[in-house]
């Protein structure tokens, strides 16, 4: 079990307020991000949710039982930190066991559950080295054993793929996703990399400035974003936002366009434009297009579009997926 | 090219740094040579050549009992390290680990009590110690000594602790510690080399330390830096007997300074490079 619900959760540091207040609700076995921009408090969210810091105010719950005022080790959670944050003098093993020998497990237990771990993340020939031996994706999934072998009621992970190369990364964004099928435990991952909040999450939160933005699903957030900040944060490249008399045609003050949802031709359209920069990933380009009256347009076209820099193209947002919102930036629907 | 260059400046380099290390052992070396010639060779003039006596060191051991203040010597530094530490690891824990506004400033006051000259207190210091009756007893001179080091053992463990990252000490307390296990099973592992670069550091100064060894002792508590005073008496200096003395004092801690140097450097640069 691992259901964590925040009730007005407030963090303030000294006179800082990071957290003004949060309500939230994860449930049992969800893999919940929590994204945003460094400093929105996403970090300090989970730290509260660990109890490695104290909250100002409201409390917390996990399975039913407040644990505002507990010691982290009696939250019955494990956390996976950024620097992976092992026991140098230690060997792999003992790093793995080390939460079962503070818990006093019988010696035998230990040494099944550390095998099983090892097994689970490959780890099963580096058992007897040093973390300072091993390469940053190794260490990581040491980091995560320790984690395993606690069976705790969630995880909390704290950034945990931010210290490895863009390749290692996206594998072991696939190892944690299968861990997560595997084992069923509830997950909270923090993260300022929205490719990995969509990837991973079955829900996302987004924070900013220590507040909540929104919460859904990744296609939710995709599809229907409740506001500007969420709207420009979810996706890549992010959405393109038309302002004043440009986007009067849509009775709101601004619209906002994703670049995957521009029609792009070189006969006609509704908005001329020259194309600037060209990126060409080989599967798609993507193409930052100075339309007039509008500003920078970018729009994604097909890997082999055939445009340079400085020729003339017509865009043609898709009417169905235009989002609208308000003075206050709220999405009109 | 370039290798020639690097080459050649590290040939200077190593020849400067034998000179620099050579003029810096030379009195060393050279009470060591004159603790081996006679008093009439000594007081002869410049001589490098010894005529290997050993006389000094047999008159000097007939005079007073070298293992009474080798024995104090080493109670006294041993001691006053072990109580420095006693003190100074809870202390720098806590500024390394929850530091507040003024630890700084308190680090800061701290030093500042070392740029005062010991002089200055030697009278209050004398009075307290002669009221309390502590003059001439260990337990005095090991009280003084941990006062007089604790500001550089706290400095020094401070530093090794703050690079000991705090997520490390999360991790402990996520997986179950206490704060005993956090001390005992992940902080003490990690921290040992430093800790013990400290210990070595504070028993080699409080080994050397002659200014309040000498004015609060007389006979009972008297360590060797007492030991070798007593030989510049006022019937004279007698140049090879004072050598032999300083030789005998100064042995042990050169002898483990040598064995522990690696230890020591590391000690003594850590946090400086990195």
């Amino acid at each position: 079990m691992g259901k964590i619900i925040l009730k007005k959760v407030n963090k303030s540091f000294g006179a800082t307020q990071v957290i003004p207040g949060i309500d939230l609700t994860i449930e049992d076995g969800e893999f919940v991000v929590f994204v945003g921009p460094s400093g929105c408090g996403k970090s300090t969210l989970l730290r509260l949710i660990a109890g490695l810091e104290d909250t100002t105010s409201g409390t917390i719950e996990i399975d039913g039982r407040d644990v505002t005022g507990e010691a982290p080790a009696r939250r019955g959670l494990a956390m996976v930190f950024q620097s992976y944050a092992l026991y140098p003098h230690m060997t792999v093993k003992n790093n793995i066991a080390f939460p079962l020998k503070m818990a006093r497990t019988d010696p035998a237990v230990i040494e099944k559950k550390v095998a099983e771990a090892a097994r689970v993340l490959n780890l099963a020939n580096y058992l007897e080295r040093r973390p300072g031996q091993l390469s940053g994706g190794q260490r990581q999934r040491v980091a995560i054993g320790r984690a395993i072998v606690r069976e705790p009621s969630a995880f909390l992970f704290d950034e945990p793929l931010s210290n490895l190369d863009a390749a290692l990364r996206g594998t072991m964004r696939l190892e944690i996703s299968e861990l997560h099928h595997q084992l069923k435990t509830t997950m909270i991952y923090v993260t300022h990399d929205q490719v990995e909040a969509m990837t991973m999450a079955d829900k996302i939160v987004v924070l900013n400035a220590g507040n909540i933005e929104q919460v859904g699903s990744p296609l939710d957030l995709y599809n229907k974003p409740d506001n500007l900040f969420v709207a420009g944060f979810i996706g890549s490249p992010r959405m393109n936002f038309v302002k004043g008399e440009a986007a009067s045609p849509w009775n709101a003050p601004t619209v906002g366009i994703r670049p995957e949802h521009i029609r792009l031709s070189k006969e006609g359209g509704t908005w001329k434009g020259v194309v600037g920069v060209a990126e060409h990933l080989g599967s798609d380009t993507f193409l930052h297009v100075n339309a007039e009256g509008i500003g920078m347009v970018t729009v994604r076209a097909g890997g082999d579009f055939p445009v340079t820099h400085g020729d003339t193209v017509f865009l043609t947002p898709d009417e169905a997926r235009i989002h609208r919102f308000d003075d206050a930036g709220k999405a009109i629907r | 090219m370039a290798r020639a260059v690097s080459t050649r400046r590290t040939v200077v380099f190593t020849i400067a740094a034998w000179i620099i290390a050579l003029i810096l052992f030379f009195p060393i070396l050279y009470t060591i040579i004159t603790s081996f010639k006679s008093e009439t060779e000594a007081i002869q003039g410049f001589g490098i050549v010894p005529s290997g006596t050993v006389e000094s060191y047999a008159a000097v051991q007939a005079q007073s009992n070298y293992f009474k203040f080798f024995l104090n010597s080493v109670i006294i530094s041993v001691g006053s390290t072990l109580l420095a530490l006693l003190v100074a690891v809870p202390a720098a824990w806590s500024m390394a680990f929850s530091p507040t506004r003024r630890t700084k400033d308190i680090l800061m006051w701290m030093l500042s009590t070392k740029m005062m000259p010991a002089v200055a207190v030697l009278v209050p210091i004398y009075l307290i110690f002669r009221d309390t009756g502590l003059l001439d007893s260990r337990v005095g001179l090991t009280v003084m000594l941990t006062l007089i080091n604790l500001p550089i053992v706290i400095w020094m463990l401070y530093t090794y602790f703050r690079e000991i990252p705090g997520e490390i000490l999360e991790a402990a307390r996520m997986d179950g510690a206490s704060l005993w296990g956090e001390i005992v099973y992940v902080l003490t592992p990690m921290a040992v080399p430093g800790i013990a670069s400290t210990m070595l550091l504070n028993i080699i100064l409080a080994w050397n330390e002659a200014f309040w060894t000498i004015r609060l002792t007389t006979t009972n508590a008297a360590p060797l830096t007492a030991f070798i005073a007593s030989f510049s008496s006022p019937q004279g200096l007698f140049w090879a007997k004072l050598s032999a003395a300083s030789t005998l004092a100064i042995a042990p801690i050169l002898i483990m300074g040598w064995f522990s140097q690696k230890q020591l450097v590391r000690g003594l640069t850590f946090g400086a490079v990195k």
